[in-house]
């Protein structure tokens, strides 16, 4: 469905390299998980699959293709079909995603209008039943109201009913559990694993949590400063970790663990776009690096399983 | 352990609606306790009533014997001057003032109370960047220009320099990556236990939370639900909204002994009674009458009526 071929996106007016060499694929059905922290080029790419790269940034080389349509050579009106219609989003903070003075119900509305083709006498009664297939219970009640009167879980629901009411292929979701406290957090990531099932809906997920991602993702992809680094299903990454950084992601991740322990950290700082070394852009906080390690690393594919490293099949590495 | 906060009957009230409804809590010196429940639940109301940001209708919040809700005038501002409690705000880039530097930030503290000359400010300023793993040259940037785990210990350096006794952190952990978010709370956790400070902490992050806590209490709807050593609270609940929260948090690891949806339910509640009836799985009759928080094991305490015998949840 979604295949993402050697992308590259830079960022600024001198064109500084930000994501490199990401390739990655979505089919019907499945989930996809990007996991990396912050800066490491998850979001860019989740943002130049929605064609909503923030200005500076833009798509340098590579191809997306979603169902066959070429998406980095298609001008707005051609957005306009894809977006909404065959791939939708979700992000972090609900809130500002929706108009405050029009109530849920209208923007749903809306949407269905513009993406069914639904008559205005038809909306009401199909969005109602949409915000109750999102789990929203008094879905009459909160057709009616305005975003300010429901809560941050409720809200998330309700952007999820409006991504999904032209009926997509594919839903990215950036970040969009991350503010909500553990129960409501669990309830719409069931939401997201239930829309799957029902829906045949695949699934683009970013979180910075590791954790989040194995809640829901049959697949996941591990980003470092604008690489991946490892890519596999999920379940088998996380029981048997073959990049050093993974291994570093797990350690400091959440395991269900109560008992009162050290916090595990990964010492250093990542290197920002324009500073990354020539080698392995891991090196310098890794436990493993060798003199070798300063040589470029090219990904090698074992299985299904893809590795950014050069001591990958030497080193035991810890899984959870 | 001696108290260092203790929280009485505290209630709260935002246009006549009890945000707070008689919450009673210690916080013992040189613990680190924490805050959890969901949005809403009044963990910042607790957190800002006690720095004195909340308008409290009833209680008694007591620092070190001193009632801090009948402080007023000049004998406030004294008070707040020691900068003995320090509050460090959720949001650091909302919190830091764009236009200063890191070090006008974190000195202004210490400026305000007015004891030291700029050279003295300047070397404190230096150490409380230290101290939270921060190179002193920073002083010199402005919060925009720095990354958002730096300005999260920009803002713990400057609830630092004036030596608090007591820190009441807001989520501080709540926007950052794994690694920094576990970086931070370590900080927290040497705080304690080098200098001895004693730490409230809100987090959703309940197992990095278990990893520098001591005690936990668990808020619901403005009501104490369950409070107690955390590593026992949440190994195994005694009220079910701790259950639910448990049972509901992400783990690496997928397997769970109760699932998330067996601890949710959905009923009409009982108006006046337990404000968790009309989500709680388990709740009876008896559920009609509030309940009130009582001893359990010694050393925890919980407001459920079928705390005690009736439920199991293990997880």
């Amino acid at each position: 469905m979604l295949r993402v071929d050697d992308l590259r996106v830079t960022v600024g007016a001198e064109g500084t390299e930000a994501v490199r060499q990401v390739s990655l694929t979505v089919h019907k059905g499945e989930s996809l998980g990007l996991v990396g922290e912050s800066g490491s080029g998850k979001t860019l790419t989740c943002r130049a699959v929605l064609g909503v790269l923030p200005p500076g940034a833009e798509v340098a080389g590579g191809r997306i293709t979603l169902d066959g349509t070429d998406l980095t050579t298609l001008d707005r009106r051609g957005w306009d079909r894809i977006r909404g219609g065959r791939v939708a989003a979700v992000f972090q903070d609900p809130a500002s995603y929706l108009n405050p003075s029009l109530t849920v119900g209208r923007q749903l509305a809306e949407q269905l209008r513009l993406k069914r083709g639904l008559r205005r006498g038809e909306t009401r009664a199909a969005a109602v039943e949409l915000l109750e297939a999102m789990g929203i219970r008094r879905a009459e009640a909160v057709f009616g109201q305005y975003p300010h009167e429901l809560s941050g879980g409720m809200l998330q629901r309700a952007l999820i009913a409006i991504a999904v009411a032209g009926d997509p292929g594919l839903l990215v979701a950036d970040e969009a559990t991350t503010a909500l406290d553990p129960a409501v957090q669990a309830e719409v990531l069931e939401l997201l694993a239930d829309l799957r099932e029902r829906r045949g809906l695949a699934l683009l997920l970013v979180s910075h949590d590791l954790a989040v991602v194995a809640q829901v993702c049959d697949r996941v992809a591990v980003f470092y400063a604008g690489e991946i680094v490892e890519q596999g299903p999920t379940a088998d990454v996380i029981a048997n970790p073959r990049h050093p950084y993974t291994e570093a992601l797990l350690r400091v991740a959440s395991l269900g663990d109560w008992r009162r322990r050290d916090l595990a950290v990964i010492p250093g700082r990542p290197p920002e776009p324009g500073a990354y070394p020539p080698g392995c852009r891991f090196a310098a906080r890794c436990a493993f690096a060798a003199e070798r390690c300063a040589e470029p690393v090219e990904p090698s594919t074992v299985d299904d399983r893809t590795v950014r490293c050069v001591r990958a099949g030497e080193l035991a590495l810890v899984g959870a | 352990m001696s108290t260092l906060l203790e929280i009485q009957d505290l209630s709260v009230e935002y246009d006549r609606h009890l945000v707070l409804d008689g919450v009673s809590l210690a916080v013992r010196t040189g613990e680190i306790l924490g805050i959890i429940g969901e949005t809403g639940s009044g963990k910042t109301t607790l957190a800002r009533a006690v720095a004195g940001l909340a308008p409290v209708r009833g209680g008694r919040i007591a620092f070190d014997g001193t009632d801090l809700t009948a402080l007023r005038g000049r004998a406030r501002r004294a008070w707040r001057r020691t900068g003995a409690l320090q509050y460090v705000f959720q949001d650091p880039l909302r919190a830091l003032d764009p236009q200063h530097t890191v070090g006008t930030i974190v000195g202004e503290g210490l400026a305000v109370a007015g004891r030291q000359r700029p050279a003295e400010i300047a070397t404190r300023v230096s150490d409380a960047l230290t101290r939270v793993g921060l190179d002193p040259a920073l002083a010199a940037r402005r919060p925009g220009e720095i990354s958002g785990g730096q300005r999260q210990r920009v803002l713990l350096a400057r609830a630092l320099a004036v030596e608090p006794r007591l820190l009441l952190c807001d989520e501080p952990v709540s926007a950052l990556d794994a690694s920094n978010r576990n970086h931070v709370l370590r900080l927290l956790a040497g705080l304690r236990d080098t200098a001895g400070v004693t730490v409230v902490v809100i987090s959703h992050d309940l197992s990095s939370l278990a990893g520098i806590a001591d005690r936990v209490a668990v808020l619901y709807g403005g009501r104490l639900a369950e409070h107690g050593p955390i590593g026992d609270v949440l190994a195994a609940p005694r009220h079910p909204y701790t259950a639910l929260l448990v049972a509901s948090a992400p783990s690496v690891r997928r397997e769970r002994a109760v699932p998330a949806a067996r601890l949710r339910g959905t009923g009409p509640g009982y108006d006046g009674g337990c404000n968790y009836s009309a989500r709680c799985p388990f709740a009876t009759a008896a559920c009609a009458t509030a309940p009130a928080l009582s001893t359990v094991d010694g050393d925890r305490a919980v407001a459920c009526h079928h705390a005690l015998a009736d439920l199991e949840f293990t997880s």
